[in-house]
């Protein structure tokens, strides 16, 4: 009978659906409206997290919310469902979802060269760029999805084509299964998307790294301006549907605390706040994500437990993976307390069914119940600007609403109904009776023993005789309990079958015997059952502190400026004064303050340096440590890409090159192109983010490259020009008088479009920002500086320059430096001549010299290779300790800042152990602006400290195997080590 | 298409000329066998076993060391006298386990021979492909770098190597102890991610570790067993039976602790006699072991990162130290590097030395301990009477860079040129801006 009455309302909701095309002829049989309410009552109804009705009364037509409260008037025409006891929430929203949009395939790679060219006409210039996708047209409801959807609460998901970097717009869509679109589509047009991520489909090569997706957004903001005056006489469909959705909510899928950031800082720039995904990272650079401003979509996917029972394996997993581990599950709690706004999504789970477990870990890691409830209903109705029809159960709101037993967030909370536009889903039958106990059976004159445990609505049965445990089944479904077991002695089952009625003692019902024999049974329960409370379910493992960077060697705080006093050392000053026995340096306020003898401390700490060696901090002109990306290779020209926006703070080599005494460097971009990207110029200020390690007032650099690498001779590339060192001219040619002729039409005062590279390349020939030249060969590097010549600017600096030596009177007269390795050659054919004594024969002509790295290992050894100055060419011990020094301080315009000990010059410092040319010597102390960043006391400590930590978060990942949670293979996650020529760091 | 063709036609032009002109640029010419007796006084000698010896007098003969003492001696000065008063004199650093001679530039395809295709391949022979006019070779010599031992990579086992000397005609000259050893590439509990294929970056667990051990210890077993009296004969099986005599020794390279107890365990098992460790970054986790075992190790040079974020920022600096102060037999490669930085061998023994390594245990690595690991110490890695008169003279410690200046190089007495391409184009632009 209750099977029956349940079929009846199920047709009554299927009813109201069809009023939404209640213009539509009807030929199945007489055209019909049903006008009936309906009202839940006696329930506890969060009509909003934070607005509670205790035993109030929901009530609902026609896919709508008409009322709420405590006392509701109901209309004659409802159908009551009391269902005390029972609580109501509204039913949760998804705002990054790819639900019923098909993902683009991925394209095949054909053929062994990249595509350069756009493969589309009447569109923007980049593939990648789509803002004129709409979700909508891509739509179809899949309700096997929206079931797995519907199970874990959702009610509303928004939906778009997670492809591209300008993805275009989204739809918002109720999981409404019998609905339609007519009805269950809230908004076609509901957002716009982008990510720095290329689209798979697409297989244009631009961009090819992070920062070449920046600068392409920027760009397009560019364009869509200038396209929004007139001035394009073409058709651009994308620029049209980038203004076109303009006013939509923003969404930034970035993924990462450090992309939340990146993403933000483009919208400032073009006044748009997107609502960003986040990477569920956040919490380690909370204060910046604060500071953005923006709204977050966060993900619950906290990792699991490594399996670190082989002690062997346990040591590939970093200290980063384990601490993230420990404390990914509090960023939703850490963001709340910092008063940032979010909302969750299921994207980057595994599979939906993971939702219960992940939002419970949050709210167990010290997440309010009430803004996880936010963050789930009133957030993203607020950020969709559709307060009014989602996300609450105010009146007129659709009637979008869970029915559970108790607190929605408790574990043993049951999801009975998910309703979404009125229409009723069942989840878990909420009239079905817990037949779960210990009863006494008898069957006829027979006497048994049953246990039922499990679920509900899976129980699991024993049936025992006297001691001995019988083969049995069990099926229960809407109250109707189905039972057979078999009799060890006799052959054959016994059959029972009987309806449980709520709040009975025993059951009873009809039995047929082995023998075919038909009688009745009754089961008495004699204990019921008790759900076992797991002792330290709710106790959560202690939380590992973040440190700055939060990775291994990470400081628990970020270094200060101290004064220090440094007395007695031998001092190279990297200037005329030379190298100074028994001086003092003193350090205030992170410059240099006074160089002498005899030095009073004053308030200043002293540090002995008796019998130790002070240098200025080594500089390495070329390098690409720290950082999240280097080629951007989509294009022979890249000017429009920043290094500064991918400046990687967390990277141990930078720590690394502190311990060798590293203090600035300068992180270039590689020399997949002719003309490369804008330079990141660096203190290494271990623990900082990445925006306080860049120079302030930093002077301006972008990397050229020629030779081998810009025509593409050792990969598989063979359609991009240039393809021969002649080309490779021709594109600086034709560059340069395109940004001659840019900046005439720009002063000319008529309008212009907005070029990012043409406006770099400008810099370039006003003198205002500087070339570092990948360079090889003579012949290339005579050609550079003739180019250079023709459109009236100097070329700065020559990086490896290992033919320098053949033409360093011409680079003397040209005014060019020269940045080299000591000792590399022979890894490519364009080295062939490369010799070690080129240092020196460039340094005899007057040439500016560095000695630099392009090298995550020969970095922490620079000291080295300027000694090897002295073995190969007979350089003195102060020429080539200016080698790294004072020198690569001029290349890079830092020589009043940096590079030398002199009065007035920041305070980047470093204390050896012994003479720093020598192969024996040590970097014990390393300091930049007067802070310690480096000391070799201080690694001691934490070589212990991260044993430690590492043996407690293993003992912490143990006990949650022994718990029987899921666990992970231990494996590494590590950052690829990058030099002028890597290229794939930016791959699908 | 067309354009394809052409490049393919250019790039074997290009190339050919390439070959070609390394034939008009050959190396020095090599030297002929010692003629007179040299005697060196006053220069401070490092002998290569531990020992120094301040205001010291050296004499050679034929090729061979016949005195090596204290300057205060009184003994009869035969030969050609060489002033050593404020230098320093060392044996000849020896290069394990190296591709000099085998690849020439590492980004031109057709100048590699160092990596033949197949899994077990013992029966490929580093020797003959030995390029002794290499212009990387030759620049070995003016750092010190007098010898090598040429090995194959690739595959699981690699090929034979042998051992040469630096200043020959040809790979016949060259050659000091051929076929010295077969090189075993163990395979690994972890791998690095295809990060093409979308894996992470990082090392993962190698699932077929298990099978790729079995399928190892089936191939070293069949070895054993192979009969090289019988009429059919096996080339490959038939490479590997001078391991199960002693005459060759298995290089094995693992880096991991599993994988070394895995490999020096197995191998013993089977029968071969005599193991050497290559690698070996966890080495000093299982020093015990390798201690018990008997087996020398190999260790990766120093200039090199932790494989490890978390490893101490000097592990690389100190591990050789943390191996000989475990009482192993240990010795320096840089078998992952390219082929020119090994000139740098010196400084990678020096490297040790700023960890608190004493400086003549420290030349051991590079000289008396790797004689002896690769079975040549009878003639080389050490100055001592009777054996081979290869050596160098240098202004300064010539395990810094400071101080590595050569002034004189010797191999088997014969005085070497310490001229190479690199001090050629040096000279000739020197003497450029000079006639300006």
């Amino acid at each position: 009978m209750i099977k029956k009455l349940l079929v009846t309302t199920a047709m009554v909701f299927c009813g109201f659906i069809a009023m939404a095309q209640d213009y539509f002829p009807t030929n199945e049989g007489v055209k019909t409206k049903n006008t009936n309410y309906t009202a839940l009552t006696n329930a506890k109804i969060y009509v909003t997290p934070t607005q509670v009705v205790e035993s109030g009364t929901l009530l609902v037509q026609d896919g709508k919310i008409v009322d709420v409260g405590k006392s509701v008037t109901l209309p004659k025409n409802t159908v009551v469902v009391d269902i005390s006891g029972k609580s109501i929430y509204p039913s949760f929203i998804d705002l990054y979802s790819d639900f019923g949009v098909k993902k683009p395939e991925k394209v095949k790679e054909k053929g062994r060269s990249a595509e350069y060219e756009a493969s589309r006409s009447g569109f923007y210039w980049n593939d990648h760029i789509m803002p004129e996708n709409e979700a909508i047209t891509k739509f179809e409801y899949d309700d096997k999805v929206a079931e797995t959807l519907r199970k874990v609460g959702f009610g509303v998901v928004n939906s778009h084509i997670q492809d591209g970097v300008a993805r275009g717009t989204g739809v918002l869509v109720t999981l409404n299964g019998k609905g339609d679109n007519s009805n269950r589509i809230l908004d076609d047009r509901s957002a716009q998307y982008f990510s720095f991520t290329k689209s798979i489909a697409k297989k244009q090569s631009y961009p090819s790294s992070l920062m070449g997706s920046m600068a392409l957004l920027r760009q397009m903001y560019h364009d869509e301006n200038w396209y929004a005056q007139g001035k394009i006489n073409t058709k651009d469909r994308s620029l049209e549907a980038l203004a076109r959705n303009k006013n939509l909510v923003q969404i930034f899928a970035a993924g990462d605390k450090g992309n939340v950031i990146r993403a933000d800082g483009i919208g400032d720039a073009f006044g748009i706040q997107y609502v960003i995904l986040g990477g569920g990272n956040e919490y380690e650079r909370v204060a910046d994500i604060k500071a953005s401003n923006a709204k977050l979509i966060l993900p619950l996917n906290f990792p699991e437990a490594y399996d670190v029972s082989d002690p062997y394996a346990a040591a590939y997993v970093t200290l980063e993976d384990m601490r993230n581990w420990n404390q990914a599950p509090a960023n939703p709690k850490v963001l709340a307390e910092n008063g940032i706004a979010f909302s969750f999504t299921l994207h980057d789970l595994k599979s939906p069914a993971e939702f219960k477990q992940k939002i419970t870990r949050a709210i167990d890691y010290g997440l309010d119940k009430t803004t996880a409830l936010k963050a789930l209903t009133t957030i993203p109705a607020q950020i969709l600007g559709k307060s009014s029809q989602i996300g609450s159960l105010n009146k007129g709101s659709y009637a979008n609403f869970l029915i559970t037993s108790g607190d929605v967030f408790d574990k043993n909370t049951i999801l009975y109904e998910n309703w979404v536009q009125g229409t009723k889903n069942v989840i878990s039958d909420m009239s079905l009776v817990d037949i779960r106990g210990d009863y006494d059976l008898s069957v006829g004159k027979e006497k048994f023993e049953i246990s039922i445990k499990g679920t509900p609505e899976k129980p699991k049965l024993t049936v025992k005789k006297d001691t001995v445990i019988l083969k049995s089944k069990l099926a229960y479904t809407d109250n109707w309990l189905q039972l057979s077991f078999a009799d060890e002695k006799k052959t054959g089952s016994y059959r029972l079958i009987g309806y449980v009625k709520e709040n009975d003692k025993s059951i009873t019902g009809k039995a047929v015997l082995p023998s075919g024999e038909q009688t009745n049974f009754s089961a008495s329960k004699n204990t019921s059952f008790q759900v076992k409370k797991k002792k330290d379910e709710k106790k959560i493992p202690k939380a590992v502190a973040v440190t700055y960077p939060n990775v291994g060697y990470g400081y628990t705080n970020i270094p200060k400026p101290e004064n220090i006093l440094f007395k007695n050392a031998t001092v190279w000053t990297s200037e005329e004064a030379g190298i100074l026995e028994n001086t003092d340096v003193l350090v205030k306020n992170g410059k240099i303050i006074k160089v002498g003898q005899d030095l009073s401390a004053g308030s200043a700490k002293t540090v002995d340096a008796t019998g130790k060696h002070l240098t200025a901090g080594i500089i390495d002109e070329h390098s690409h440590i720290a950082a999240l990306a280097v080629n951007e290779s989509g294009q022979n020209s890249s000017a429009e890409v920043k290094m500064e926006d991918v400046v990687d703070n967390e990277d141990k080599g930078i720590y690394h090159a502190l311990a060798g005494g590293v203090t600035s460097l300068q992180l270039l971009h590689g020399s997949a192109n002719p003309i490369g990207g804008r330079s990141a110029i660096l203190k290494l200020k271990w623990g900082e983010s990445a925006e306080n390690m860049i120079y302030d007032n930093s002077p301006k650099f972008i990397k050229f490259a020629l030779g081998e690498n810009v025509k593409q001779s050792n990969w598989g590339s063979y359609n991009r020009f240039p393809q021969t060192r002649m080309g490779v001219e021709q594109v600086f040619d034709n560059y340069f008088q395109r940004a001659k002729e840019y900046e005439v039409k720009k002063k000319s005062g008529e309008p212009f479009r907005y070029d990012e590279e043409m406006e770099t390349l400008v810099e370039i020939m006003n003198g205002e920002r500087f070339i570092s030249c990948h360079s090889y060969v003579q012949s290339e590097i005579n050609m550079m500086m003739k180019v250079a010549e023709k459109f009236g600017f100097r070329v700065n600096t020559f990086t490896h320059i290992l033919e320098g030596y053949k033409v360093a009177d011409k680079m003397k007269e040209h005014g060019a430096g020269g940045g080299t390795f000591s000792d590399w050659w022979a890894y490519k054919f364009e080295v062939n001549d490369a010799i070690p004594y080129n240092a020196a024969i460039m340094h005899d002509q007057g040439v500016t010299v560095a000695i630099n790295s392009d090298d995550a290992e020969m970095i922490r050894r620079l000291n080295q290779e300027a000694a090897k100055t002295m073995k190969y060419g007979g350089m003195t011990e102060l020429e080539a300790w200016k080698m790294v020094t004072i020198n690569p301080a001029k290349l890079l315009h830092l020589d009043e800042r940096t590079g030398s000990i002199k009065e007035g010059k920041d305070a980047d410092l470093v204390l050896w152990n012994g003479n720093p040319l020598s192969i024996y010597a040590k970097a014990e102390k390393t300091m930049i602006d007067g802070a310690f960043y480096f000391d070799l006391e201080k690694d001691m400590e934490l070589r212990t400290k991260v044993g430690k930590e590492r043996n407690e978060l293993i003992n912490q990942m143990l006990g949650e195997k022994e718990k029987g949670k899921k666990t992970q293979e231990p494996k590494q996650s590590k950052k690829q080590l990058m030099h002028c020529d890597t290229l794939s760091e930016y791959l699908h | 298409m067309i354009s394809n063709k052409k490049y393919t036609f250019q790039i074997c032009l290009w190339l050919a000329l390439f070959l070609f002109g390394l034939n008009i640029r050959a190396q020095q010419t090599p030297a002929a066998k010692q003629a007179e007796a040299f005697v060196i006084e006053g220069a401070t000698a490092h002998l290569g076993n531990g020992k120094v010896i301040e205001n010291s007098l050296i004499m050679f003969e034929d090729g061979k060391l016949t005195f090596v003492g204290s300057a205060m001696t009184k003994i009869a000065r035969k030969g050609m006298k060489i002033k050593g008063e404020g230098k320093h004199v060392y044996p000849g650093f020896i290069a394990p386990s190296t591709s000099l001679g085998l690849i020439e530039v590492d980004a031109v395809r057709a100048s590699k021979d160092q990596d033949e295709i197949g899994e077990m391949i013992p029966h490929v022979r580093s020797l003959i492909a030995y390029n002794a006019e290499s212009k990387v070779v030759e620049s070995m010599r003016p750092n010190g770098v007098l010898l090598g031992q040429i090995a194959p990579i690739g595959g699981r086992i690699s090929g034979t190597s042998s051992v040469v000397q630096f200043d020959a005609w040809n790979w016949e000259d060259a050659v000091v102890k051929q076929d010295d050893a077969i090189h075993l590439h163990w395979p690994t509990t972890f791998r690095k991610g295809k990060w093409w294929e979308g894996e992470g970056r990082g090392y993962q667990a190698n699932k077929k570790y298990g099978d790729e051990v079995k399928e190892t210890l089936i191939f070293l077993k069949n070895a054993a067993v192979y009969d090289s009296e019988s009429e059919i004969k096996n080339p490959i099986l038939s490479a590997m039976s001078g391991l199960y005599t002693g005459k060759q020794k298995l290089f094995v390279y693992a880096d991991g602790e599993k994988e070394i107890i895995d490999a020096i365990s197995h191998i013993k098992d089977v029968g071969i006699k005599e193991v050497v460790l290559v690698g070996g970054n966890h080495a000093h986790k299982v020093a015990s072991f390798l201690k018990t075992s008997g087996v020398p190790v190999l260790v990766g040079a120093t200039h090199n990162l932790p494989v490890f974020d978390e490893d101490d920022y000097d592990l690389p600096y100190k591990l050789p130290k943390l191996l000989v102060d475990a009482g192993l037999l240990v010795g320096l490669q840089n078998s992952t590097a390219s082929n020119f930085q090994i000139r740098n061998l010196p400084f990678y023994a020096g490297q040790t030395v700023s960890q608190g390594m004493e400086k003549e245990r420290a030349l051991e690595l590079i000289t008396g301990n790797t004689a002896k690991i690769l079975g040549i110490d009878d003639m080389y890695g050490s100055l001592e009477t009777g054996k081979s008169a290869t050596l160098i003279i240098s202004e300064g410690d010539a395990l810094d860079m400071k101080g590595n200046k050569l002034t004189q190089a010797f191999i088997d007495g014969r005085e070497i040129s310490l001229e190479t391409h690199q001090t050629e184009l040096w000279k000739r632009y020197e003497g450029k801006y000079k006639g300006k």
